[in-house]
């Protein structure tokens, strides 16, 4: 089986995982559970990574630089504006 | 044990460890936690990828890191409550431009190596590109929108649908071209990658120009889901799991969320796509003045509140707007110092984005267990003494019952079940659907004439003295 296909069956597997966790999220928390989407959304810095490690031009470094940034903003102001939501949830 | 397997292994635990943070998610007493386990997922997976791969130039990777860290945590801690979702918006266009450029960073690439891959290569690059671009124009339009930078009403123009059709077409065949022709040879490659490129940019902002601000939620959320399957599809490109994997769950919570927004909204997907709806004001006839609507003032109102059993507060956006929250959780706090039972009833579509006035309250110090969602507290409305609606108007309309009104079949909050209903409000004037509202001349409704932030500290001021 080709990596491709391999790739095909995690995607639509862990598509299924995340509708059974995510459809059990209740309405209060919807706001932090988009805004915790977009941090884990900036996982494609992963993908950045891996090209600005290999980059042998500079054109490739540079679209990766960005690439960088871009998801790190994702990912950094993503969880902490989620934990700041969520420290404000209390019971009473 | 070899790195490469111990690498693989580190993006295995992140993979649980982002559905795991997930699952926490499922409970405010949780979900903090969950948020931090998918930080560690995160920091997981950037760890191993460093690990894994021979860094020929930290140049670019430190001052990425660098600049997107302090420009994220800057925004994170400044942002208000009130422009989440311009915030998410903003976001969502950044997850899809940094997948947009891994596509064309893996492309150039190519092109100088003058290598011939093979075509499942090709199809996934040109993928990554078309839905990465889409969501970062798509974003930056919606973005626009909800603060007000672009018009919130609908922009369309003649054989719209056509246009955008073609201009679908022409991307697939690019695309075509694009996987197909590595075998071709350099030759003007790169031009029609850009050309690609700019036509994918193109279709993004044309998708979402057309649909209303009325409805930005349901495009937020689908953006949402864009912006995972583009991280999904940079995934593909460069072989790695756990971006596959991450990239589907954030696929899978944008769609969940855009349905709920639609079942919320009484609205197909489709229709808020192409209806062009939303922002509408006033189109309907509006036939106040025919009737009669009973009208309270603060003495009133609080006279009705401090004698009442149990009280119900229905907030909408005018709420947020008149930054009345914290004004409101004021006066209900004296209430339940005299013993009054306060409890609060959230539609789906009262923020600007799914579960935004949750948020907004929380920030008010409202405990969560006194929110509550349509279905838990509508049949509650009936022994209800007293509903306070606030800032809001469509989601209350009894109109939804009556199968000839455009917003028939909208799930709304019973209200006008109540004993007696209190709407503060500026006017009778209609809300975003464009009708009357026949609660605001009902028996049991009294009308607070006045701006949210003003009729609470009156209300509290009289209460104080009651």
């Amino acid at each position: 089986m080709g990596e491709m296909l391999i790739g095909l069956y995690v995607f639509v597997l862990a598509t299924l995982a995340g509708r059974e966790v995510i459809s059990k999220v209740p309405p209060t928390l919807h706001t932090p559970l988009m805004s915790g989407a977009n941090a884990i959304s900036g996982i494609a810095i992963i993908g950045a990574l891996v090209i600005s490690a290999q980059a042998e031009t500079l054109l490739v470094e540079v679209l990766g630089g960005v690439g960088i940034a871009m998801a790190t903003i994702n990912v950094v102001g993503g969880f902490m504006v989620t934990d700041r939501m969520l420290q404000m949830f209390k019971k009473r | 044990m070899d790195l490469t397997t111990l690498v693989e292994l580190a993006y295995l635990l992140s993979a649980v460890l982002f559905v795991v943070g997930l699952k926490r998610m499922q409970s405010p007493a949780t979900a903090r936690q969950g948020n931090g386990l998918a930080a560690l997922a995160m920091l997981i997976a950037i760890v191993a990828t460093l690990v894994d791969n021979e860094i020929a130039s930290w140049t670019a990777i430190l001052i990425g890191i660098a600049v997107g860290g302090l420009a994220g945590g800057v925004a994170a801690r400044t942002v208000k409550m009130t422009a989440m979702p311009e915030m998410v918006g903003l976001f969502n266009g950044f997850g899809g431009a940094a997948s947009a450029l891994v596509a064309a960073a893996e492309y150039t690439r190519l092109q100088h190596m003058g290598a011939v891959p093979e075509v499942g290569v090709g199809v996934t690059i040109a993928l990554s590109m078309l839905i990465g671009a889409v969501t970062f124009s798509g974003s930056m339009v919606a973005f626009g929108k909800l603060n007000g930078r672009i018009t919130g009403n609908p922009v369309t123009f003649p054989l719209q649908k056509t246009f955008n059709a073609l201009l679908f077409l022409a991307i697939m065949g690019l695309g075509i071209a694009l996987s197909g022709s590595f075998t071709a040879g350099g030759l003007g490659l790169m031009s029609l990658f850009l050309v690609f490129t700019g036509l994918s940019l193109l279709l993004g902002v044309l998708l979402v120009i057309p649909i209303g601000g009325a409805d930005m939620p349901v495009v937020i959320s689908l953006l949402n889901s864009y912006s995972g399957m583009a991280a999904s599809a940079a995934g593909f490109i460069i072989g790695n799991m756990v971006l596959i994997i991450s990239g589907a769950l954030v696929g899978s919570a944008g769609l969940i969320l855009t349905m709920i927004m639609c079942k919320a909204m009484n609205r197909s997907l489709a229709n808020v796509a192409f209806g062009a709806f939303g922002g509408e004001t006033g189109k309907a006839a509006v036939t106040a003045g025919k009737k009669n609507a009973r009208s309270v003032d603060a003495e009133g109102a609080a006279t009705l509140l401090a004698y009442a059993g149990n009280v119900i507060v229905v907030p909408g956006y005018g709420l947020a707007v008149a930054q009345a929250q914290h004004e409101l959780k004021k006066v209900m706090d004296m209430l339940e110092e005299k013993g009054v039972q306060v409890r609060y009833a959230i539609h789906p579509v009262a923020g600007r984005m799914p579960g935004h006035m949750n948020v907004l309250l929380a920030e008010a110090d409202v405990p969560y267990d006194q929110l509550f969602d349509l279905d838990e507290i509508n049949d509650d409305f009936a022994r209800t003494d007293v509903v306070v609606v606030v800032g809001a108007n469509d989601v209350v309309n009894p109109e939804a019952r009556n199968p000839d009104s455009i917003i028939a079949g909208m799930p709304i909050l019973d209200v006008d079940k109540a004993r007696t209903v209190i709407v503060v409000k500026r006017s009778l004037s209609p809300g975003f659907a464009g009708i009357d509202n026949p609660l605001f001349y009902m028996e049991n409704t009294l009308m607070f004439f006045a701006d949210a932030k003003k009729a609470m500290s009156d209300l509290s001021k009289e209460l104080r003295e009651a």
